[in-house]
């Protein structure tokens, strides 16, 4: 059910002895990157100035999660839920606690997802954001249940709640306990409905497995960053399935469009914009 | 088909009968060294099956005699009738679902279908779903909540299937979907493990107020396999992967995720089906009566507590 889209690092920095080696990926030390995709070298001012997003050829960075909350809600509005919630190693998985600590010192988060609340264009939100470089975004127990409470925070204090996924899908380290956190964030959203509430799921790059056969595909609205990567099974593996290649594009955000998988792409410099306009529809 | 730590077993009661057919057609009276082999057969098999590894039961799990959800079916069940399709887009073999009537009360029964040969599985996708095989079960569910009849699952699957079509066709959502609408059913919901439990594509006929699971069954989070392959790179490493995922029947009740072990006969549920059938019986029987007893409120309120309080954190 998960993933193996551990592709290799999205940019390179021009002068790399500057970085540290987990900082390399995400955070450009040095003046100018390269985008991974066109090869333009771009200004690092610039590039942070447009979102993480290749002025030529739109292609949109990996954020992390702290990045996502500057870029998505109003300054200084952010209030973090359950930071204190610690994973624990409930079947004494070989080297699970180290990996967990080396997620933790590389990315400084304490797990794959930042839950709390804010405000967007003054419309307050629930919000959890998952972060790709702690341990592929992969969802175990304590991602699980601190989404489960935001949402039944959100269905407290009556508020939206944006979900913005990137995973890898269930965390193997914690086994059939990661499965059941599938079942669990579900169901919080099957309650989130009944009390009539609004769920906006952000699809970011990559948004597989367990995540997308659950709580990021249960949207009212479903967005997608362009060209991000959707579905349950990943790639390598279906080719091994099918033993043939797949086409260009396949699973891709704009493939999912177009299979009625979501509905709407939208360029991360309009996502605040986007996510406010949905919430002012929705007030209540 | 025998499994490799079956084979001294099966050895030695073929060496049984070979000296009771001795007995029988040359007169001669073995009926000490029968007696002997007997107890000693009886021991081996004691042996073997209450010190099972990890990757023992994997085996047993996935044995191709083992009895499948029609078996299941067929023998507990009566008036099966049958319903196909999921209303959107076909009708998925590796999921058969219908009515029925349980102890004289109209249920609707469902699972995953491997097949018993290759033939079969080949018919039914080894039991591996597309997204049409959960959207019939969530019609079927739909059907059942309209009715007020109580839902039976029977979970056995390798995961749901790994291909383009199921992609393009919302595997991920068929899967979440159901974990949602099942997680506020109002009514009775079963699930019992009777082989292979993988991953989302078992979790999507899972989301129950009682989880039964049979003594050999394995419940995990992905195959041994695709575990193998995403923590090492390596499926090859699916021995090693089948111990640290903790996927026993014995683990999931001491981790707090099903409700019951269902005995088996010894040598597993396919040595004997009879007593298999039987054991089946008396759990779901008695779980499906406890559940009756409660308000719909009730058994909503409880599948959420229950699915709430799964995880460990610190």
């Amino acid at each position: 059910m998960v993933l193996e889209i551990f592709r290799k690092p999205k940019y390179v920095t021009v002068r790399p002895e500057t970085a540290r080696d987990s900082e390399k990926r995400d955070i450009p030390e040095g003046l100018w990157v390269k985008c991974t995709r066109c090869n333009e070298i771009l200004y690092t001012k610039e590039l942070e100035k447009n979102f993480k997003v290749c002025q030529k050829c739109n292609f949109h960075f990996r954020l992390g999660a702290r990045e996502r909350i500057r870029m998505t809600l109003d300054e200084g509005s952010f209030k973090e839920y359950d930071n204190e919630l610690t994973t624990v190693n409930p079947l004494n998985f070989p080297n699970y606690s180290e990996k967990v600590a080396a997620a933790q010192e590389a990315t400084g988060l304490k797990e794959a997802v930042v839950t709390g609340e804010g405000t967007i264009d003054g419309f307050p939100v629930v919000v959890g954001i998952m972060d790709s470089h702690f341990i592929m975004g992969s969802m175990g127990s304590v991602v699980g249940e601190k989404i489960a409470r935001s949402i039944e925070r959100a269905i407290e204090k009556k508020l939206p709640v944006i979900i913005f996924s990137t995973s890898g899908g269930a965390r193997m380290q914690e086994g059939i306990l990661s499965l059941m956190q599938m079942a669990k964030t579900a169901a919080a959203l099957a309650k989130l409905d009944e009390a009539g509430l609004l769920f906006v799921s952000v699809l970011t790059d990559p948004t597989t497995g367990g995540v997308t056969a659950s709580f990021a595909s249960l949207g009212d609205v479903i967005i997608a960053e362009p060209g991000a990567l959707i579905g349950f099974t990943g790639p390598r593996v279906i080719e091994q399935t099918i033993r043939q290649k797949l086409p260009e594009g396949f699973q891709r955000a704009e493939f999912m469009r177009q299979h009625g998988m979501v509905d709407m792409i939208v360029n991360r410099p309009q996502m605040k914009e986007t996510l406010a306009k949905i919430l002012s529809l929705h007030k209540r | 088909m025998a499994l490799d730590f079956e084979r001294p077993l099966l050895e030695l009661e073929a060496k049984i009968e070979e000296l009771k057919r001795f007995t029988k057609e040359k007169g001669i009276d073995f009926s000490d060294e029968i007696a002997m082999l007997e107890k000693k057969s009886r021991d081996m098999k004691e042996n073997i099956f209450h010190n099972l590894t990890p990757w023992q039961k994997v085996q047993i799990a996935r044995h191709a005699a083992r009895p499948n959800t029609l078996d299941y079916i067929k023998a507990l069940f009566t008036d099966f009738l049958e319903l196909h399709g999921d209303r959107l887009y076909g009708d998925d073999p590796a999921v058969i679902g219908g009515i029925a009537r349980y102890k004289g009360i109209p249920v609707t029964v469902m699972g995953h279908l491997k097949g018993h040969d290759t033939k079969e599985n080949v018919q039914r996708n080894f039991g591996m779903a597309h997204p049409e095989g959960f959207r019939k079960a969530l019609r079927l569910m739909k059907q059942a909540e309209k009715f007020g009849r109580p839902v039976i699952c029977f979970i056995d699957t390798a995961g749901a299937y790994c291909g383009m079509g199921a992609e393009e066709r919302g595997q991920g959502e068929a899967i979440a979907r159901n974990l949602m609408v099942m997680s506020a059913l109002k009514t009775p919901v079963i699930a019992a493990v009777i082989g292979e439990g993988g991953s989302g594509g078992a979790l999507a006929l899972g989301v129950a107020n009682r989880i039964l699971m049979q003594e050999h069954a394995i419940f995990s989070v992905s195959s041994p396999e695709a575990a193998a392959s995403i923590l090492w790179k390596d499926g090859s490493k699916a021995k090693e992967a089948a111990e640290a995922l903790n996927l026993t029947a014995q683990d999931l009740l001491r981790l707090g995720v099903i409700d019951e072990i269902v005995p088996e006969p010894l040598g597993g549920a396919h040595s004997d089906l009879t007593a298999t059938y039987h054991l089946m019986d008396e759990a779901l029987e008695r779980h499906l009566k406890e559940l009756l007893e409660q308000s719909t409120e009730e058994l909503v309120e409880a599948r959420y507590a229950k699915f709430r309080a799964m995880g460990q954190t610190g």
